[in-house]
């Protein structure tokens, strides 16, 4: 329920659960470790405590440095946790390359360590290639 | 082609401006103003990849999304003739009608520096720029029709994102400032006028019984405003978890419900308490016939209350498509545009109830021939 406090009792409306971020972040800091509690995003400098008083995050690596706190927060907010909407076309190709890219590195690092040196030079030519198509296209 | 503000042709671009925020309807064909259901909206929200939130921002970085973001515009399809302007250069007056009139937030007309709005000539979609989230794709209808709406807002979505990546997370969907907007940034919503259950009581377990369904209720002007005039905004609470179709079949089939609560609400009213009803839609007309000092909240009730009695069938149908109009243009900002300039809230009240007295001059009395 979203109207203010006067005007809700003025029409005679009442809200029973008060669905504040606030409120639901106390909930679940229960169920999360309290050592997560210190948490700072490095890339614009949002502390946890900022998010948890305010509800805002504050850049898009925030949703990776707040996860653990976030991933329960949006369970009890949300129909599902799962995007399952639009997805734009760009983002799609920009999601497949960092997912090649990051295969590619993984793979690269295991032959590397495995003293594979051909492969290695196989998987570099390989990442070379896929960045320079990605130049290509943006 | 999107016109900007521009220093030496300021006079000329605010005249352009000022005409587009006066027009009495947005569009050449406007659907007629149907009973309970008064507007359509879809807000979208997206941000820019590798720019901190504004919230997070330096009014640097707010500029170069601004700027960014009216490059990627131009051009598209659904976005033809429109005109971008920048907050600070409107003055206190435009933001409050821009406001009055659903295009802007409150909040966005409060911010300093850095922020914009890209309005079509027809107000059909206005977009602002550096709100909470760096884009904020508005597209509203008079009526109800969220397909057309959807339709219009995602060509515009789609024709921004060729230009610029998105933060977009394959899993959680496009990254918002507040995670209550996650995943689809997709907020729709109808305006409702709804004096039956107010008037019976019942908003209260109305509001309960569509909150459990994670619909939330707001008052005309969104979060924290008041439900002056029984208007109220219906909207999807969640956004991640559902695509944008179910969430607005959800929503349809919650309206659905409620129109048919309303309509019974006002069928027991005018069963069980028909003269005292009669008396105060009589009397609303009355007052907006012959007022010389009115508040806009009193004005809203009384239009409110004219709006039923032409659902009735008591006064004529045009009546309703007046009573939406007035809605907005008794609102302070309204006001004082007609007045040419900023005026006191006591000569406020004067020209509001000449404007009403002007309007509703040759209003008929009550029909009741068909529910005698």
């Amino acid at each position: 329920m979203d109207l203010c406090e006067t005007c809700a009792q003025a029409k005679g409306v009442t809200n029973p659960e008060n669905l504040s971020i606030s409120n639901l972040m106390d909930k679940v800091e229960m169920e999360v470790d309290t050592a997560n509690t210190s948490m700072v995003c490095e890339s614009c400098g949002t502390t946890h405590q900022e998010f948890k008083k305010g509800g805002r995050l504050g850049c898009e690596a925030c949703y990776h440095v707040f996860r653990p706190v976030l991933d329960p927060l949006l369970d009890g907010m949300h129909a599902g946790i799962k995007h399952l909407g639009k997805v734009p076309a760009g983002s799609e190709s920009r999601i497949h390359f960092e997912q090649s890219m990051g295969s590619l590195k993984k793979k690269l690092q295991e032959a590397v360590e495995k003293e594979d040196f051909e492969k290695a030079a196989e998987l570099r030519d390989q990442l070379r290639d896929l960045q320079n198509e990605s130049k290509a296209t943006v | 082609m999107i016109y900007r503000t521009n220093p030496r042709r300021r006079f000329n671009f605010f005249y352009m401006f000022h005409k587009i925020l006066s027009k009495e309807s947005g569009g050449k064909k406007q659907p007629k103003a149907i009973p309970v259901t008064l507007s359509t909206r879809i807000r979208l929200a997206r941000n820019l990849r590798q720019f901190p939130f504004p919230g997070r921002a330096e009014v640097a970085q707010k500029r170069a999304v601004l700027s960014k973001c009216i490059d990627a515009m131009s051009g598209i399809k659904g976005l033809n003739n429109s005109i971008s302007v920048e907050v600070d250069d409107l003055s206190e007056l435009d933001r409050q009608i821009l406001v009055e009139q659903h295009l802007i937030s409150p909040e966005l007309s409060q911010v300093e520096e850095g922020s914009g709005i890209v309005l079509t000539q027809d107000r059909s979609c206005c977009i602002m720029i550096n709100e909470e989230d760096h884009l904020r794709i508005q597209v509203l209808r008079p009526g109800l029709d969220f397909s057309s709406v959807w339709k219009h807002a995602d060509e515009v979505d789609s024709g921004i994102e060729s230009a610029i990546n998105y933060a977009y997370d394959g899993e959680l969907g496009f990254l918002t400032a507040c995670p209550t907007n996650l995943g689809t940034g997709m907020r729709a919503s109808v305006m409702m006028h709804l004096p039956g259950l107010v008037m019976s009581k019942n908003m209260d377990k109305v509001i309960n019984a569509v909150n459990q369904l994670g619909i939330a209720v707001r008052g005309l002007f969104g979060e924290g405003s008041d439900a002056n005039g029984s208007i109220f905004q219906i909207s999807n609470q969640q956004t991640l978890g559902e695509s944008e179709s179910a969430i607005i079949d959800r929503l349809n089939s919650t309206l659905e419900s409620l129109v048919r609560q309303e309509n019974f609400a006002r069928d027991k009213l005018l069963q069980d308490d028909r003269t005292r009803l009669i008396d105060k839609m009589s009397r609303a007309i009355g007052s907006l016939k012959t007022c010389h000092l009115i508040q806009s909240a009193e004005a809203m009730d009384l239009l409110s209350l004219v709006r039923l009695a032409t659902d009735f069938g008591m006064m004529p149908d045009k009546f309703r498509g007046l009573a939406d109009r007035m809605f907005i243009e008794v609102q302070p900002g309204h006001v004082q545009l007609s007045a040419g300039e900023a005026i006191e809230p006591n000569q406020r009240d004067e020209l509001r109830a000449e404007l009403l007295r002007n309007q509703f001059l040759r209003a008929p009395l009550l029909d009741l021939s068909s529910h005698s």
